[in-house]
């Protein structure tokens, strides 16, 4: 062998060996806030550490929309996204998201196989692996609430005993099942029976019944603070949210587990990124049972069972998984049948 | 300019064979010269302009996504009478077809386009594509009418493969139709929308917002651009800056220093609550109010700036003469001043009615339900439902709506009478 071939060849190694150090950047989406937070101090931080890559960590406002306009222009600019499980079902099968292979992922931290230390609904989609449980509940405020402390969901449709705007996201998700609940359907008969022309009509009946005492908000964000200025008395929230306004800013906001409707996200592969080997390789540390059991922060539940055991004694009450029998599991297969009529016929309701 | 080199000469003068030659070549160069200085813009607005609108245009009518997916189930459903279940092939041909989309996991596509005509079927197509990935080919092509109705018995309604065949067409006009309220029923026949029906209720009090919108303007703005042209040079600059230092402000911090002002706890409620007027907050945010508010402020600048122009360049010796003819002055006002600002008023009218009908973030944000427009039900369908085909229809409807809107004032007041300065 010449030098002058050693050479070459030495160079083609080099260039082998650095060319995927160079493109070892990701790009990581989620909600921001203070979950986003959370997740950039124990998914995202501890990663660029642990393992020297860079990670851009940008927000969005949840919805398939914007994957959709990647995959389709074949532009692919998101590499991990956290989505909602109600947007995953459908992502996935349209084919917008890569399956990830159940076998790549770590054991937990005791030593219990993924696949069992995983609750089962943080991997009922292969499109996604669970970051958290989270929930749908709603607040109220004790300052501002007249006519005694509001317990069940049907005291949020009482406008006698409890006056004042509440507040809800201007969807029909979540209203329309707490609506049928209020009206006296059992829980799990709910989407039994929104299924149907009549409980349909039944569950925007029951909300018409308090439709000039709601407010409507967009983002999840507003909630505390139209609870904070005085624009509602009552809100439906996602539970971090109003934990964070009560534990970090003191507010004397109280929230009300009956009828939560809780739900995970998760880590989800943009399909036909270039960056997909790196991105499972986040999405297998982002998973372990440590980054997990951070999300406790934001009072949103560790989706291993391993995790569950890392919470915070004085935290466990706050948690989605301590109030999973007064709540219902938010259903994504019924709102990707019926999220678009329904969502119609909502903003027909609402113009009315 | 060019013309002269090619105006005939006298005939003592005539050119040479060569010099003509030379002119010729010479005012080609030119005009290429010229061309390609506009080249940019010309390209510029190809791109920025003609491209995006006739992509929508075409995106409205054009939805291939059905046929690409089931060509074959297509072709053979041409068979089926539309009444009863359809034979036991054209089950067969689904069932195949259904199983190939398992496997390239593009049934959600066919489940999302399904379930727009037929709510509740996109987990029938699922769930049963995800049934057929297990079945065996040879099974599935002797056997698969079978294997589709033991997956789920809802194949075998007729209502269903009505829904096939109407999605199932590469052109379609159902978003028109949609965006109008409208839908086509089994027979074909064009009717009144069975569920919602809320465009068109839409379209009427976007249009009525915005004129609303223009006449408040222009009883603002009249008087203000009067002021401001016949004012003495130093006090009309200064307030001039007046007008157009909200115009540099952000467009959002304008807004939300609204939301400050109508919020429940805003400043408008303490000052009414602290002087007395009302005794509990008004309701002025989140709704119609609130959004014909703040775009009336927005808006503002692009009434005044045409007007004042235009009233800056009307001679006060006009209304002299006609005051010392003996005419009161207000009459002189209406026939000799007012006319000829028209052309400055029609300019600021059609700039904030247009402005405002296609007006998105101002309302997002404080209209609430109330004061929702189209062009936030465009949002929606683009970025939550992924009805990009309806938003594309919505669109396109609004953009023929302001055409024929111009149309009409041309005939009624013709354009080449608008002035902006």
């Amino acid at each position: 062998m010449t030098l002058r071939s050693a050479l070459i060849g030495s160079a083609a190694l080099l260039a082998m060996a650095a060319g995927p150090v160079v493109a070892q950047e990701l790009t990581a989406v989620s909600f921001g806030g203070a979950y986003g937070a959370a997740q950039k101090k124990h998914m995202i931080d501890p990663y660029i550490e642990a393992t020297g890559n860079k990670v851009l960590f940008e927000d969005y406002s949840g919805g398939i929309a914007e994957i959709k306009a990647q995959v389709e222009a074949n532009n692919i600019q998101w590499d991990v996204v956290d989505i909602e499980v109600i947007d995953l079902e459908r992502a996935c099968s349209e084919g917008l998201l890569e399956v990830i292979p159940r076998d790549i992922l770590p054991p937990g931290d005791d030593g219990t196989p993924a696949e069992e230390d995983f609750f089962p609904e943080a991997l009922a989609n292969e499109c996604g692996v669970g970051v958290i449980f989270w929930a749908i509940i709603y607040a109220y405020n004790t300052e501002t609430i007249g006519g005694g402390p509001p317990s069940t969901i049907a005291d949020f449709f009482d406008t006698e005993t409890f006056p004042g705007k509440r507040a809800l996201r201007k969807r029909p998700q979540v209203n329309l099942e707490w609506a049928l609940i209020a009206d006296g359907v059992a829980p799990d008969e709910v989407y039994d029976v929104l299924s149907t022309d009549e409980g349909q009509a039944r569950a925007f009946a029951k909300l018409d019944t308090v439709k000039d005492d709601l407010v409507w908000f967009d983002s999840w964000s507003q909630a505390p603070q139209l609870l904070n200025d005085g624009g509602a008395v009552m809100v439906q929230s996602a539970n971090g949210r109003i934990f964070g306004a009560i534990k970090d800013d003191g507010r004397p906001f109280e929230m009300v587990w009956d009828s939560n409707v809780f739900d995970l996200d998760v880590w989800a592969i943009v399909k036909g990124t270039p960056n997909k080997d790196l991105a499972l390789d986040f999405i297998k540390f982002a998973t372990n049972t440590k980054p997990l059991s951070g999300m406790q922060d934001v009072a949103y539940g560790p989706t291993r069972r391993s995790g569950a055991a890392l919470v915070d004694p004085a935290v466990t009450n706050d948690l989605p998984t301590a109030h999973i029998d007064k709540g219902i599991k938010a259903d994504g297969i019924f709102w990707a049948d019926f999220g678009e009529s329904l969502g119609e016929k909502f903003n027909e309701w609402l113009l009315q | 300019m060019a013309d002269i080199a090619l105006a005939a000469p006298p005939a003592a003068t005539r050119l040479t064979r060569e010099e003509a030659g030379f002119a010729r070549r010479e005012l080609t160069r030119r005009r290429l010269v010229a061309f390609g200085l506009v080249a940019p813009l010309l390209i510029f607005i190809g791109f920025a302009f003609f491209a995006p609108i006739t992509t929508m245009l075409h995106r409205s009518v054009y939805n291939p996504t059905v046929v690409e997916l089931i060509p074959d189930t297509l072709t053979v459903l041409e068979a089926w009478s539309g009444e009863g279940t359809p034979a036991p092939e054209i089950l067969t041909s689904m069932a195949v077809d259904l199983k190939r989309l398992a496997n390239e996991r593009t049934s959600g596509k066919l489940a999302e386009e399904l379930n727009r005509g037929l709510p509740g079927t996109s987990s029938l197509v699922k769930s049963t594509a995800r049934k057929l990935r297990r079945a065996e080919d040879a099974a599935l092509a002797t056997d698969g009418a079978t294997l589709l109705l033991d997956a789920n018995p809802k194949w075998a309604e007729p209502e269903l493969w009505q829904t096939v065949r109407k999605v199932g067409r590469t052109y379609t006009d159902t978003y028109f139709l949609t965006a109008l309220d409208l839908e086509r029923d089994a027979a074909g026949s064009i009717g009144a929308r069975q569920s919602a029906r809320i465009y068109v209720q839409l379209y009427t009090k976007t249009l009525r917002i915005a004129l609303v919108i223009t006449v408040l303007t222009l009883l603002l703005g009249y008087p203000l651009s009067y002021c401001l042209a016949n004012a003495p040079a130093r006090t009309a600059n200064i307030l001039m800056v007046f007008v157009l230092l909200p115009f540099w402000t952000s467009l959002l911090v304008r807004t939300t220093s609204w939301i400050a002002l109508l919020q429940t706890n805003g400043v408008v409620n303490s000052v009414l609550m602290s002087i007395g007027i009302t005794s509990e907050p008004l309701e002025m945010m989140f709704t119609e109010f609130a959004t014909i508010v703040a775009m009336t402020h927005i808006l503002l600048p692009f009434m005044v700036l045409p007007l004042y122009s235009v009233m800056r360049g009307i001679d006060p010796s006009y209304m002299r003469a006609a005051l010392s003819l003996g005419s009161s002055p207000i009459p002189a006002f209406i026939r000799v001043y007012f006319p000829m600002t028209l052309p400055g008023l029609s300019a600021g009218a059609l700039l904030v009615f247009i402005i405002s009908v296609g007006y998105y973030i101002t309302p997002a944000l404080v209209g609430g339900t109330d004061g929702q427009m189209i062009s936030n039900i465009i949002a929606f369908h683009m970025q939550q439902s992924n009805n990009w085909e309806l938003a594309a229809a919505l669109g396109s409807l609004l953009l023929l709506l302001i055409i024929g809107l111009y149309w009409v004032y041309d005939r009624l007041v013709g354009a080449d009478n608008i002035k902006l300065g």
